[in-house]
């Protein structure tokens, strides 16, 4: 199919290497597990192929088929069409990672305005090429910030409220060293501000982890919590949804030493569950402890502005097992994509964006509270995500939603025991205010018992 | 000149989308909370366009050229595959969605686990890593897992030949391991005498890319995996190299432990110009229970009438999560559509054209360039990029010498056991005349070396811009465009 020898080709290159028949290249290969049989499907044209992945794609309903109030990290925003047009160039899509920075201008140019405009939304000073997600990115702030501290400060403090599947993630990277992860035990009281963590810090504290907005959409200011922290001669990273950034004071300006996120939000594709992209900044004085990839501005020798990756002494290629990190592959293409986004949007478009997501949550807050039985959970204000206390269980209400259509918020049961019947609604500028008020009216179909 | 910078083309004012008003009541801000500043880009939708259409235009991708870069399987990507991903019911399904409403995303993951455990000769699979060294990671978690649940606590070392790839002593570290580094036989093998060494109580595994980097089979690999598991350590399998063995042998069957596919190299994915990969990691059967959860199953079986129903399953000692959700799912999609377009059968032809690629274009060069190991070489082999009679060119000239006729160069200086070293990996979609064409220029420029060596020195010519100043890059750090304006 993809391979394009002739009879004769195959003839004349064999010849030329001095062997009769394709099977006399493989002798090194042990006799006895040579050329199994592959027990895989008849081999499919394309015509074919694109019947079969259609069809298998048909057994799925998307957001399309239904209104999204399901958030809970990754969101359902409207994809400008110029960022398709321009990630499916080939030029784009089929390089490699820019090595050779001769032939690589464009991919590196694209991650300078990368990094360029995420340090400028999260009021950052230095952004990384990208990590693979925002789960990935907070494991790679604490592998940082442990060995910033020439591994002798052991206490990492995650806050309950970051995504428990970034949690869980940590915990996994974590398994191999001997950071040990408190703060986020289950006895907590998830309502608690973040400035309960601040008894926690002590002198063997590396990091403090929390999220912005948080998993059940909160906002707080957390320059209180990086004062404490700093007191202790601690970092604090803060993980953000890009998007709310629009709209909020960056976590710079609260004094974040590293701010990490997912970055889905700007122009990726839910496309269940991944790629998205993994943000990742800091200050100027952690750049050498960054781990991934970074472009940085010089000239050629003919005197022009041009690009070429840098501080390459920091990565697994160079310094195999004394690099703090083994990424290698990133996630180019989705930082692309997102650095399109926010080129199109811009300033005004991305407040445009993030007002739109926090009117028509609060609208849609606003009237679920009205409903008998239903009630917000905390005080604290929000973004575009809110906590709702249910009056029957998340799970019989999403199968009521579905009935009518309706992908209904994240059932909080499943993560966190206490919070049976809590659910997380998510809404965005996709959501018109006429699905606002269907998701109002089936919920009120419960409220009425 | 070069093209502007973003900030250098941003006029206050301008925006390249709109979006609609508010259908709701406003809600007032909280107080304390908003943001003054916004420091981003004002563009017309054209302006963004443009910017990167020429952007673009300043690359070398496999879509314009030939792209032999050694270990990264620079093979054709199939626009279908484009199409497929992009399919709604795939791109926009969220990863939290209900089960029963997903069942066409969790049936596709679950027959893809199916096709790599029967390709690579695996009893599980998690399709949860994002990229090759992220599927290095779960592996080697996934042993030091599997020696803890024996209460074997004491093994702490992995064994890691000097040819591999820098991502796998960076992965044992991060794993907490400590690595010792294996030596290559004067055949490129690993050194059998060198692992006897080392093989004892405190060993966790071994670490083996197989065809190694210098694009060799290991004519002992059976021994070598012998040894170790005589020692009672597992074998990992870098799997960056898989695409010489589709069909020709299976490393399960071998004795490999664990083992990453890269769906990026092997299986056609796009490598995006960095990313996303994806890394899907196939165990033997004493692992399975250790895999990142979750992993999909069928959780109701079907019959004649109804389709089995597909779901999540949590391995009983599961190493935990590896990242959020469930992969990359949209480089499954890719993965799939190109396996299905092959079947049993072309996964052979894949491999064995691939191998009969490199051999060829090896049998064409290697009369001028001196190759260190002698042997039939798998789907890539590595050459010097130096001679001796003009040891003022490196391996480095010789390959921006290449961009100049318009061919993406070799990987350089790697593997490290190779001195000035230039890998090349045809892949099996190029044909005779571009592999023709190809040597014909290594050729050609062995010739200028050692008659106009100041053409290799000052090459590139004719790319956008010429050798770089990695140097003032390094020590002037600037890292984003209008950095002045960030200062607070």
């Amino acid at each position: 199919m993809f391979i394009p020898h002739t009879d004769a080709d195959r003839a004349a290159m064999l010849r030329a290497v001095g062997i009769e028949k394709l099977d006399d290249l493989f002798k090194d290969v042990p006799a006895r597990y040579r050329f199994p049989t592959l027990n895989l499907p008849t081999a499919l044209s394309e015509m074919e192929v694109s019947r079969e992945l259609q069809d298998i794609s048909l057994a799925n309903e998307s957001v399309h088929d239904l209104v999204c109030f399901l958030g809970a990290g990754v969101y359902n925003h409207y994809i400008p069409a110029a960022i398709d047009a321009i990630i499916r160039r080939g030029e784009f899509l089929t390089a490699y990672t820019p090595y050779q920075p001769e032939l690589s201008q464009g991919t590196l140019q694209a991650i300078f305005e990368y990094q360029s405009n995420v340090a400028a939304l999260t009021g950052m000073e230095v952004c990384n090429a990208s990590h693979y997600d925002g789960a990935t990115a907070v494991a790679e702030a604490v592998n940082m910030a442990y060995a910033n501290f020439r591994r002798k400060r052991t206490k990492i403090i995650l806050s309950p409220a970051v995504h428990p599947q970034y949690r869980q993630t940590v915990r996994t990277y974590a398994e191999g060293s001997p950071v040990v992860l408190v703060g986020d035990d289950p006895q907590i009281d998830l309502k608690a501000d973040p400035d309960s963590l601040i008894p926690l810090i002590d002198i063997d504290t590396a990091l403090v982890v929390v999220q912005y907005p948080d998993f059940y959409g909160r906002i707080y200011d957390y320059t209180k919590l990086a004062e404490a922290t700093h007191a202790m001669g601690a970092l604090l990273a803060i993980s953000v949804n890009p998007i709310a950034l629009g709209l909020l004071k960056a976590p710079g300006y609260m004094n974040a030493d590293i701010v990490t996120g997912e970055g889905q939000p700007l122009g990726i594709p839910l496309s269940y569950g991944g790629p998205y992209l993994g943000l990742f900044a800091t200050r100027k004085e952690y750049v050498r402890k960054m781990a991934g990839r970074l472009t940085g501005e010089t000239v050629d020798n003919r005197g022009q502005r041009a690009y070429v990756l840098t501080l390459t002494a920091r990565e697994q290629h160079i310094r195999r097992e004394k690099a703090t990190s083994n990424i290698c592959t990133n996630q180019g293409l989705m930082a692309l994509a997102s650095t399109v986004y926010l080129s199109l949007l811009g300033k005004n478009g991305l407040r445009q964006v993030a007002e739109l997501c926090f009117h028509k949550a609060h609208y849609a807050a606003q009237a679920i509270t009205n409903l008998p039985g239903y009630s917000i959970w905390s005080p604290a204000p929000f973004f575009n995500e809110f906590v709702i206390q249910t009056p029957t269980p998340v799970s019989e209400i999403n199968d009521l939603l579905l009935d009518h259509d309706i992908l209904g918020g994240y059932d909080l049961s499943q993560d966190y025991p206490d919070l049976s019947r809590h659910m997380l609604i998510a809404v965005t500028e996709m959501n018109t205010r006429e699905e606002i008020d269907r998701l109002v009216e089936v919920l009120s179909e419960v409220s009425n018992g | 000149m070069g093209e502007p910078q973003l900030c250098d083309i941003s006029v206050s004012g301008r925006q390249g989308i709109n979006f609609p008003q508010p259908d709701v009541p406003l809600a007032s801000f909280p107080e304390g909370f908003i943001r003054d500043d916004l420091p981003m880009p004002e563009l017309s939708e054209l302006d963004v366009i443009r910017h990167y259409t020429r952007l673009s235009q300043l690359n070398y991708s496999i879509d314009t050229g030939y792209y032999p870069l050694g270990s990264c399987t620079m093979k054709y990507n199939p626009k279908i595959n484009e199409d497929t991903a992009r399919y709604p019911g795939f791109a926009f399904t969220h990863p939290l969605q209900p089960i029963e409403t997903v069942q066409g995303n969790l049936a596709l993951m679950y027959t893809l686990q199916e096709w790599l455990k029967e390709i690579g000769g695996f009893a599980g699979i998690t399709l949860q890593p994002a990229a090759g060294a992220h599927g290095e990671l779960t592996g080697v978690l996934i042993i030091r897992a599997y020696h803890r649940s024996r209460s074997d606590t004491k093994r702490d070392k992995i064994l890691i030949p000097d040819s591999a790839h820098g991502t796998n002593p960076a992965t044992s570290a991060m794993s907490g391991l400590r690595v010792v580094e294996i030596k290559s036989d004067s055949r490129g093998n690993v050194d059998l005498d060198a692992l006897r060494l080392e093989c004892d109580d405190t060993l966790a595994g071994m670490m083996l890319t197989n065809p190694n980097t210098l694009g060799l089979f290991d004519e002992h690999v059976e021994e070598v995996i012998r040894l170790v598991h005589a020692a009672g350590g597992l074998v990992y399998g870098d799997g960056a190299n898989l695409n010489a063995l589709l069909g020709i042998i299976r490393p399960g069957d071998v004795g490999f432990d664990a083992m990453h596919f890269n769906l990026h190299k092997t299986f056609s994915t796009p490598h995006g110009g960095g990313g996303p990969g994806s890394g899907p990691v196939g165990v033997a059967a004493h692992l399975v229970d250790f895999l990142p959860a979750p992993v999909i199953g069928i959780i109701e079986e079907g019959d004649q009438e109804m389709p089995p129903l597909y779901g999540f399953i949590t391995p009983a000692k599961s190493i935990g999560r590896m990242k959020s959700f469930h992969g990359h799912f949209g480089m499954l999609v890719r993965a799939y559509t190109y396996i299905s377009m092959h079947g049993g059968q072309g996964m052979r032809e894949i491999a064995e054209h691939a191998v009969l690629n490199a051999n060829y274009l090896l049998a064409l060069i290697k009369g001028t360039y001196h190759l260190p190991y002698n042997r039939v070489c798998m789907h890539e082999f590595v050459v010097e990029g130096q001679w001796p009679d003009a040891p003022e060119v490196h391996a480095l000239d010789i390959s921006k010498r290449l961009m100049d006729y318009k061919f993406h160069p070799p990987t350089n200086y790697f593997p490290l056991i190779v001195h000035e070293a230039l890998m090349i990996e045809p892949t099996e979609s190029e044909s005779k005349e571009t592999l023709d064409a190809f040597a014909e220029t290594l050729i050609k420029i062995a010739d200028e070396a050692h008659h106009e060596p100041e053409l290799l020195k000052e090459a590139p010519h004719i790319t956008p811009v010429g050798r770089l100043d990695e140097v003032k890059a390094a020590k002037e750090l600037v890292l984003c465009c209008g950095v002045a304006t960030l200062d607070k």
